[in-house]
């Protein structure tokens, strides 16, 4: 039962506690205005170098603007505590660590889908991109997907904001990795080999993949494989995520370097 | 005298500072080789190719923006967070004077950028970096920087009520990548933009590095940027003045 209570209540109170950009003056611009010029910024250039279509773009960039909500949350929810002086606090406490960790996932998974959803949207309305009704419910599955796996990611990054100062330029490099690589904006097809082989491991290829299938009309039955390799991936990176934190807790606590920052 | 050489000395100051902060130097480097990166190759597999260093100056004055916007819009907040943005306001000088330095270097830094995209254009991309005229050139680099710097100004003054300046930031930096043309040209917007792209610095700035490496005639471009930082100045006095006004009434210049 207290498992249960520190994954969900302190899951959301963290949440709320230290991903300071839940205040509008940081949310509107940051999550609701910038993923849409996004959108339309990657739309132009598509244009101007004929590459591919607005649709590839709208929904594209859409899912994958959902890696800035989680990256940026899963760093603040953890290394979020080392600014304020809590961490030793926290780490100290007999609390299990795996709900008090994968707790603090599940509002960052939530508002991921929700970015993402809001700016396929918008993005889609303002270029005239048009989804099919039918294609909505399994889009939001895809997009909860995305999210999902994006966050186990953060989890990774969190554990990494432990040990390195710049952890902000570090998320920001995710994000820009992500950007290049899961053929948001470049179909994969015209990436180096190397490239398009690291591409099948990472968050949202096969999301957005999926999505653009959907939104040509696909059934959800005929991407329910590549949802599960997305899902499967964040898995991965959530497990990773998680022993990654163990081992700098581990770590901090040896060279007594937790609250360095 | 005295003004230019309190400027020399803040711009220096603020440049040497900048350049110390990791933060900064990773945002300005690592940020436009990502783009750029994404750039060359969305070019190369495109059905118009066009000049892989055309997207390589666009990219590098990403960059060069992204550092103003992030360091002007971030320079109000520091002094709060520092606790010396009421010594800076109670100073002598006027602040202007202690403001514009920090904003031109902060310009300047984005250099960085250009040197970083050129050169990761060159060894990864093959993008070959020969300009056409070089004076041109030269001149074109401090004109951008004072067009861009004194923008950043005009932003800055505006922070000083806004307490979530970084917030601000990252909504200006793709909508003004956008609309001043930096990787698509104007041309491609639709017209009721186009007004919008005239008044941004960015605009210019890009277009004379442009037209000074690829061959053109950068004269006009330099002089735009010019003339758009003498306005930016008489702007950004005025706001700063107002602004501070406003801070001192509601007694809102500490709080961060």
């Amino acid at each position: 039962m207290t498992s249960v209570r520190i994954f969900a209540v302190g899951g959301l109170i963290s949440y709320r506690a230290l991903f300071n950009w839940l205040t509008p003056a940081i949310y509107i611009p940051s999550l609701v205005v910038a993923p849409v010029f996004q959108i339309l910024l990657m739309a132009y250039i598509g244009r101007s170098a004929g590459l591919a279509s607005d649709e590839f773009y709208v929904v594209g960039n859409a899912v994958q603007y959902a890696a800035v909500p989680c990256l940026f949350a899963m760093m603040h929810l953890v290394g979020g505590e080392k600014y304020q002086n809590t961490l030793g606090a926290i780490l100290v406490s007999p609390a299990p660590r795996l709900p008090l960790f994968f707790g603090r996932t599940v509002p960052v998974v939530i508002n991921g889908a929700l970015v993402a959803a809001f700016s396929l949207t918008v993005g889609s309305l303002i270029l005239g991109v048009e989804i099919p009704v039918e294609s909505i419910p399994p889009l939001a599955l895809v997009i909860l997907v995305a999210a999902f796996s994006c966050t186990g990611l953060g989890l990774v990054n969190a554990a990494l904001a432990l040990r390195i100062r710049e952890s902000a330029v570090l998320t920001n490099v995710f994000f820009g990795f992500l950007l290049i690589f899961t053929g948001a904006n470049i179909p994969i097809s015209d990436l180096p080999g190397w490239m398009q082989t690291i591409s099948s491991y990472i968050p949202f290829t096969h999301a957005i993949e999926a999505a653009r299938e959907l939104v040509d009309g696909a059934p959800l039955s005929s991407v329910m494989s590549l949802v599960g390799q997305e899902v499967l991936i964040g898995v991965v990176y959530g497990v990773l995520g998680f022993l990654l934190l163990r081992f700098f807790e581990y770590q901090g606590r040896r060279h007594s370097t937790l609250d360095r920052t | 005298m005295s003004t230019l050489r309190l400027i020399y000395a803040g711009w220096r100051f603020h440049v040497k500072s900048l350049t110390m902060s990791s933060f900064f130097i990773l945002l300005s480097i690592i940020s436009p080789i990502i783009f750029a990166s994404m750039a060359y190759f969305m070019f190369r597999a495109g059905a118009r190719p066009g000049s892989l260093l055309y997207v390589s100056l666009g990219a590098a004055m990403m960059g060069i923006w992204s550092s103003t916007l992030f360091g002007s819009g971030g320079a109000i907040q520091w002094q709060r967070w520092q606790g010396t943005l009421e010594y800076c306001i109670a100073s002598p000088p006027p602040f202007i004077l202690v403001i514009a330095p920090l904003t031109l270097a902060t310009a300047t830094v984005g250099l960085y950028s250009l040197v970083a995209t050129l050169t990761w254009g060159w060894v990864f991309f093959d993008v070959p970096f020969r300009v056409e005229h070089p004076l041109q050139f030269v001149v074109a680099l401090p004109a951008m920087v004072a067009g861009l710097g004194l923008l950043g100004l005009v932003l800055a003054s505006t922070f000083i009520l806004y307490r979530q300046a970084n917030a601000l930031a990252n909504l200006l930096e793709f909508p003004i990548w956008l609309i001043t043309g930096l990787l698509t040209g104007i041309a491609i917007l639709p017209g009721w933009v186009h007004p919008l792209s005239w008044i941004l610095a960015p605009t210019w700035g890009v277009r004379a590095l442009r037209e000074a490496a690829l061959g053109g005639n950068a004269w006009p471009d330099i002089a735009m940027c010019l003339a758009l930082a003498a306005v930016y100045l008489v702007i950004g006095h005025y706001c700063l003045r107002y602004f501070e006004k406003l801070a001192r009434e509601r007694a809102t210049l500490a709080i961060a």
